[in-house]
Order: structure tokens, then sequence, then C-alpha cells
């Protein structure tokens, strides 16, 4: 049975001006994503795996090929269609957590909720259970400079997850983690992508993240050099 | 949201604490300007209305097209009935004629030769028929020497006058004018008072007498040169009195007749609207500049809050608000900052005006060196207007500073989000 698709990535290409010409991050990319898919791009430093995330995000266009992320072509957004995207079906993880600071884990949190003007009652118990999930109950008031990184990265991991959206991109989420809460937040994820059916893409050069991967795409100067499925995890 | 947001504000001091400061002294200090300027304006009016001008005054058209030249040649003749009528039909005036004329002073010795001689502005006023005009011109406080005149006959003269030709009380004066006709005519008067009303123009050469008396001197019996109208509660108001005046003109004045009477408003007297309006300009100007400096000071705070915040608004645009969402929860700021610090300012100002009340400005000096006339003590008005002025210059000075500092936004690639909230 076909599953369904969540992206489309079709004979991409991503230029960047530069002094002497064109520099192309990314050539000929053919990628297709399936919901519940749990998988990496890995790589080199510069071989453009940012890049390719920013354009699943909405965040960027491509400069020739098509993508479609969750049935809406990401070339055709204009900037207000590309933010009603990603408020709505998509979920961000940085490599620093970028809360934001006068606000507690609570309003972190629910801060993706309100941008969909959702009503308090059902605003309240997601936000609950997206506190629940990351095991942060006892530090809903707290604020998060009261917060250590590991439990940053955890409500950056909440807030991407509140408003259960189809796909979560996470560029490099453990960059920043000693390998105890590396593990930490990887079972999180893990555990959210079963339970929840959601899509995660990462980008990471991070050994204990790859292990996770169920499926590694590795780029290599802007071009797939591979895409594996892994068995065991 | 709006909730969410006014969290945020005050939750970092960066956010409200010196926006709502200089938000709350512009305003505070806007309010008590126009209310400075209202104060010196009102006592602008009631003194000019006092003296020279009433709240309107019906004169001949003749006399209006030359009025401050006081031609009493060209007074209203004959007018009784209609004075009369003019009065019925509008109760909520008072009446009172005066007479400006000029005429020479003449001291004679003690063989009724003439040892001195002075040109002097004379007032005819109604002394001793009631105490109205009495208290109006304030002539009470304003007396230096001696007594007010309680019958025919008696005079009083500026004390700078009286001084100048070293006059004392008691002593006989005569008045040498010429009647409405161009005929010579002479009269007598006892000093019996000197008067100072602080006002240059006054104090330099006036001689105050009794109305009959003057009439009769300028055989003006069946004359009005100038008839002084005042709202019966003594408060220049411009709407009810240009009705009036619009109302008197069409129902009595003539344009062909330029014996038919006028009647203007104290501010179409001379220059005295032109200068009234130029107070008002003042107050708007001063306000647009306030705007503009006040905004600019904000705009730079906006910016540097921008780059405090610059990974807050990166990570809103990441998930998912519009670059015209995170501008307009930018203004929604301001505008709260903004309603804060204009209700701080105005109280602020309300009290600076408060305190400032308790004593005043003494403008006796300043008045004694103009033509301007305004009371000797100033004090502020603080009216709807001063408030209003207040709360728009705050509003629109937050907002500014918020619309110009905002514009980073816009300036913002989202495709570098990623790469910036990374460091
Ligand atoms: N805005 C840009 N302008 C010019 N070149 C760019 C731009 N963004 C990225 N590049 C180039 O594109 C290539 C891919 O960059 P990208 O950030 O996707 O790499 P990456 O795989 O994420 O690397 P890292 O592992 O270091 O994060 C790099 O060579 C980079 O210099
Ligand atoms: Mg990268």
């Amino acid at each position: 049975m076909m599953k369904e698709k969540v992206a489309i990535v079709k004979n991409m290409g991503k230029a960047f001006p530069t002094g002497e010409g064109d520099f192309w991050a990314l050539k000929h990319i053919n990628l297709q994503f399936e919901r519940g898919e749990f998988c990496g791009l890995v790589g080199p430093s510069g071989s453009g795996k940012t890049t390719l995330l920013n354009i699943l995000g909405s965040l960027d266009k491509p400069s020739e090929g098509e993508v479609e992320v969750l049935g809406k072509q990401v070339h055709r957004l204009n900037h207000k269609q590309a933010s009603k995207l990603r408020a709505a079906k998509l979920g961000f993880i940085f490599q620093t957590y970028n809360l934001l600071p006068v606000y507690n884990v609570y309003e972190n949190i629910e801060f993706p909720l309100l941008l969909l003007k959702m009503d308090g009652a059902k605003r309240d118990r997601m936000v609950r259970d997206a506190i629940e999930w990351v095991g942060l109950e006892d530090k809903i008031k707290s604020r998060p400079n009261q917060l250590s990184g590991g439990q940053c990265q955890r409500v950056a991991i909440a807030r991407a997850m509140v408003k259960r959206p189809e796909l979560v991109l996470a560029d490099e989420p453990t960059a920043n983690l000693d390998s105890e809460n590396s593990y930490m937040i990887l079972d999180t994820m893990q555990n959210l992508n079963k339970e929840l059916g959601t899509t995660f893409i990462f980008s990471t050069h991070d050994q204990k993240v790859i292990s996770y991967l169920r499926r590694i795409i590795t780029l290599t100067d802007g071009e797939v050099s591979s895409d594996d499925i892994q068995i065991s995890s | 949201m709006l909730k969410f947001l006014i969290k945020g504000i005050f939750r970092d001091r960066h956010r409200w604490f010196f926006p709502i400061l200089i938000v709350m002294f512009s305003v505070a200090i806007m309010v008590f300007f126009s209310a400075f300027i209202s104060g010196f304006q009102l006592s602008y009016i009631r003194q000019s209305a006092r003296f020279s001008n009433g709240h309107t005054k019906v004169v001949s058209r003749a006399y209006a097209e030359v009025l401050e030249m006081k031609h009493y040649d060209l007074a209203l003749m004959d007018i009784d009935d209609e004075f009369e009528e003019w009065k019925a039909e509008y109760p909520q005036l008072e009446w009172f004629e005066r007479i400006n004329f000029g005429a020479l002073l003449d001291v004679p010795d003690e063989f009724g030769e003439t040892e001195t001689q002075v040109d002097v502005a004379g007032m005819a006023v109604d002394l001793t028929g009631s105490s109205k005009e009495i208290e109006r011109l304030q002539l009470k406080q304003a007396l230096r020497k001696g007594r007010l005149p309680r019958e025919s006959g008696e005079i009083l003269l500026s004390d700078l006058v009286a001084d100048k030709i070293e006059i004392s009380l008691g002593d006989s004066i005569t008045l040498m004018g010429s009647t409405m006709f161009g005929v010579m005519s002479l009269r007598n008067f006892e000093v019996v008072g000197t008067v100072e009303f602080g006002i240059p123009a006054l104090d330099r050469g006036a001689v105050l007498a009794d109305l009959e008396d003057i009439r009769e001197m300028l055989d003006m019996q069946d004359a009005k040169s100038e008839i002084f109208c005042y709202l019966k509660d003594e408060e220049y108001n411009l709407k009810t009195l240009t009705q009036i005046a619009n109302d008197f003109n069409r129902r009595y004045s003539d344009e062909d007749d330029e014996f038919s009477p006028l009647m203007l408003r104290l501010h179409d007297q001379g220059s005295l609207g032109s200068i009234l309006s130029l107070y008002d300009h003042s107050q708007f100007w001063m306000s647009i500049g306030f705007i503009v400096i006040i905004g600019i000071v904000l705009w730079n705070m906006g910016l540097l809050n921008g780059i405090r915040r610059y990974s807050e608004n990166g990570i809103r645009l990441a998930i998912g608000e519009s670059k015209d969402q995170v501008y307009a929860s930018l203004l929604m700021e301001a505008l709260i900052i903004g309603i804060i610090g204009c209700i701080l300012g105005v109280a602020l100002g309300i009290l600076f005006c408060h305190l400032f009340n308790k004593v005043g400005m003494d403008l006796s000096l300043y008045n004694k060196s103009t033509n301007m006339m305004s009371e000797n003590i100033l004090y502020t008005v603080l009216n709807a207007r001063a408030i209003i002025t207040g709360t728009l210059t705050g509003l629109f000075a937050s907002l500014l500073g918020s619309a110009l500092a905002g514009t980073a936004i816009y300036k913002r690639e989202i495709s570098q989000l990623f790469k910036e909230l990374e460091t």
C-alpha cells in the first residue's frame, strides 16, 4: 500500500548568488517523505542540510524544480501563505532553543496556539499534554533562564509539538546538549513520533541522533549521495 | 493575545520603563503647556473684554470701519427705542454704553490761566448709575489715591498723569474737546482719585469720567458711540456670541446704510482674532514638534529593543506569524505603552497645573512692558482641550516611534532565520 506523502521534492536545485556567479548549494534533489517517518539529513558541513530544511519548512524557495509540502507547492506560496502553512502544520526545533525569555514554560508552549486563535479550555488542555510529553510538569512557571539547556530544548520540543503539527523539522537539535540530555530528548521525540505519528526530519552530524534514525539521507556537495533505511533502532 | 502582549511588556523593564517615562513626561508637559496657553488666552480675552472690547460691541458701520480711531462723531443717532428693543431681544446680554474720546487736559493756576496742558484718552463709563461697570473695570482695586466719583463733575486720573502734571486730590481741571458736531467744548472737573491698571495703554494717559457728564460735554445726548455687551455670566463663549452677533446683524444691520448698527465680537475687533488663533496654532505646532521629537527618541529605543528581541521576532516569524502580524503586535505594544503613559502623564500634568496655580505667575512686569492686555497673575486653565492635546501627542509619538522602529521586521530575510537562530 502506498503511504501518504508529507513532502515530495522533484528535481530541485537551490542557487545562491555570489560574487562569481551563482553557487548551487543543492542540485538535482529527488526525495519523498512519508507520513510518520523519522529520518535525517547527514553529511559534512556545507553539504546543504540546512538549506534543504529551510525549503521543506517553507522558509525559503527552491531555484528550480518542485517542492510540495503537505499538499502545498512551496515554490508558489507567497509570504502570508507560507506563514499560514508554518503556523498550522509545521513545527521547528533549533540548535539553540530560542525560547521567549520573558515568558515562562507554560506561556512559551502556549504561544503557537494563540496564533491559531484556539479557545482557552482546549488550549490549556493541549499545553498541559505537551508539558507532560516532555516531562516538565514541575517547571510550568519557570522562566527559560531558570532552566538547564536540556530542559530548554524540551520546552522547545513541546512548543513545536503542542499544535500537533504534521511535520517537524529539527536542525541539529542536540548540538548544544551533553549526551545524557541528547538521549533524553531523542527518546522524547521518538515516542512522540510513535504515539502521534508525527513526521520528523532532522539535520545532524551527531552519531547519537543518527543511531535513532530509521532513514538516513546523506548529502554531499548539495547532492543526495545515499538514501538508506536503518532496520535496527 | 493581548493579555500575552501585556505580560510580555511588563516583565521586561526595557520594554516599558523608559518608553512609559518618556511618554508620561511629554504628555504632562503638553497638558501643562496647553493649560498655560489657555490660561493666557482667557486672561487676555477677559482683560480685553473688560477694558476695550466687550464680549461684543455695537457700533455704527461707519464707526466700525475705523474702529481704532474712536471717531465718536460717527456714533449711532437717535436709537433709544431700538436700544430698548435690543435689550429685550437679547436678554442673555448686559448692555453698557461707553464713550472713548480724546481731549486736552488743562490745569489752571490760581488766576485761572493755563499752567499745564496734556493730551489724555478719555473713557466715559457709567460710574454713578450702577456698580456693574465699576466691578468690571476693577476700579476699586485700581484706585491708588482718593475715592471713586460719586456725583457729576468728579473725575479719576491715571496715577501716572496725575504725577506728571503734579495734581492733588480736590484740584480742579478742565477737559477741552470737541462735540460730535465739531464744536469746541470745555468742562470742569474735580479730581477725586487716581487709578493704576497695570495696563500701559490705559496708564499712560487715561481719564475716567461719568458717562452723563461726557455726553453733555460732547453733545451726545442722542448718540451712542460704543455699546458694550457682556454675557451675563461674564464668561466669553465664542459660540454663543457668534450666534447672537450673526442674528443681530441679520436683523438690524444694513450693509448699505453706514449708520446702521453692527455687532462685532471681540474676535472681530482689530487683530484680536488673529492673535488668539496664533495661540491655538502654537499649541498645534508644539504638539507636532513633540510628536516628532519624542517619536524619534522612541524610534531609537525601539531599534535597540529590536536588537535585543532579534531572536524573539525571528522565532515568531518561523513559528508562523506573518511580518504584518509581528509589526501589528509591535504597534499594539506601543499603543498599550502610550495609553498607560498618557494616563500617568495627564495625571502628572494636572498635578503640575495644580501646583502652579497655588501661586500663579506674576505677569505685572511683563504687562507693563507690552501692549498685551492680560491679568497680572496668570493661572493655568485645564480644559478638555489641554487633556486631549496631551493625550493625542503621547499616543501619536508612541505609535510613530514603534511604527518606524518596527519596519526593521520587513527587512528580515525569512530564508536566513534558521541560520540566524542557530547562533
Ligand atoms: N544565503 C546564502 N548565500 C550564499 N551561500 C549560502 C547561503 N546559505 C548557504 N550557503 C552555502 O550553501 C552551502 C550549504 O549550506 P548549509 O547551511 O545548507 O550547509 P549545512 O549542511 O547545513 O552545514 P552545517 O553542517 O555546517 O550546518 C554552504 O556552502 C553555504 O556556504
Ligand atoms: Mg546547517
